[in-house]
């Protein structure tokens, strides 16, 4: 009965865990430019040219702790419903008038690689 | 009958010197001005997201609806930056010991006219007018928004101060300024960019918000007010 516990909260975090969007990461890339950078900044580390009067700072996209305790849904969440979305920041608006699914799914992907496999 | 005659033919010379000089501007403009900015609309709205970078500066085909001439007339004669950090901030930012930073010396100035050429140069641009619909469905009427609930509602509510300024040395600065909005543009087009401003410009890096028509009222009330209290 343990084992079968155990196997099934393994098999829920793998779910979880892996990306599962069909996004492509260099493109991406290219909308995380245009759109993100200048809060996020050019390295993705949370230091853009807006950051100074913030009350809050941006997230750092190259911090794989942080970034890895978010489900690949709830970025996709995030950057279409903005930060309120998952009770985080109104600082992060939300961007379903801008972007299509397929773009948020990019820059998704690009997130990850961004994170998590530099 | 023949008064009437008279008071056509004495006014056509002064119509067709009008018509020549818009002919005249608008010439000038297309050959001055777009390597810049986009002046045909259909072009404009025919790019790709990937195209964003290379922008060098706002869209006109719409600037009659945007633009207060009056402004467009002083402003041509000394341009002063309006975005500090230009059109598309991300070519303009250097990052320096892991900190980015506008890098002014990339960011162009905008030429000077001289006075003649401002009068013409905003005329033609006045003339400019797609996005007829949006303007006619804004609606603006100067209301009694309290200062600080409007000041709460562009800087807390609706987070505008992350990318704009609403005083010279405090705010974002990937957006224009917004302390001089209200001197710079109507209304009615300030209303409906702030509602849409994907259906203004596809390739814009403001984010549509949803606001809902009473947010919008407030944040133009700001904008105003800000103007009033200088």
């Amino acid at each position: 009965m343990k084992t079968r516990i155990t196997l099934l909260i393994v098999g829920f975090v793998a779910l979880v865990s892996v990306p599962v969007l069909a996004g492509d990461a260099e493109h991406g890339k290219v909308l995380y430019e245009i759109y993100c950078t200048q809060c996020h900044g050019m390295n993705g580390d949370g230091g853009g040219i807006n950051v100074r009067d913030m009350s809050v700072q941006p997230r750092d996209h190259t911090d794989p702790v942080e970034m890895g305790a978010r489900t690949d849904e709830e970025l996709v969440k995030v950057i279409k419903h903005g930060g309120t979305a998952i009770d985080k920041s109104v600082l992060m608006p939300a961007w379903d008038d801008n972007l299509s699914d397929q773009q948020i799914d990019d820059l998704v992907a690009y997130l990850r690689q961004l994170c998590c496999e530099q | 009958m023949k008064t009437w005659i008279r008071s056509v033919m004495a006014a056509l010379p002064a119509v067709v010197l009008a018509q020549s000089v818009l002919a005249d501007s608008a010439g000038w403009v297309q050959e001055d001005c777009a390597g810049c900015h986009a002046l045909d609309q259909s072009a404009y709205e025919s790019l790709e997201i990937e195209a964003r970078p290379e922008r060098k500066a706002p869209p006109l085909f719409y600037a009659g609806n945007k633009f207060r001439k009056e402004w467009l007339v002083t402003w041509l004669q000394s341009p002063e930056r309006i975005r500090p950090a230009g059109d598309y901030p991300p070519a303009h930012i250097e990052t320096v010991e892991g900190e980015d930073r506008i890098d002014d010396d990339s960011l162009p100035d905008h030429p000077a006219l001289d006075a003649d050429r401002a009068e013409a140069v905003a005329g033609y641009l006045m003339s400019l007018r797609a996005r007829e619909d949006l303007i006619e469905a804004a609606e603006y009427e100067p209301g009694n928004t309290p200062w600080r609930l409007a000041q709460m509602n562009f800087a807390k509510f609706n987070n505008c101060v992350a990318c704009h300024r609403d005083e010279p040395d405090y705010g974002g600065v990937s957006g224009p300024e917004l302390y001089t909005a209200w001197e710079r543009l109507q209304p009615a087009f300030i209303a409906s960019y702030i509602a849409d401003p994907v259906a203004w410009d596809h390739l814009t890096l403001m984010p549509g918000q949803d606001l809902n028509a009473s947010a919008v009222q407030k944040l133009v009330d700001y904008l105003r007010m800000m103007a009033e209290d200088e």
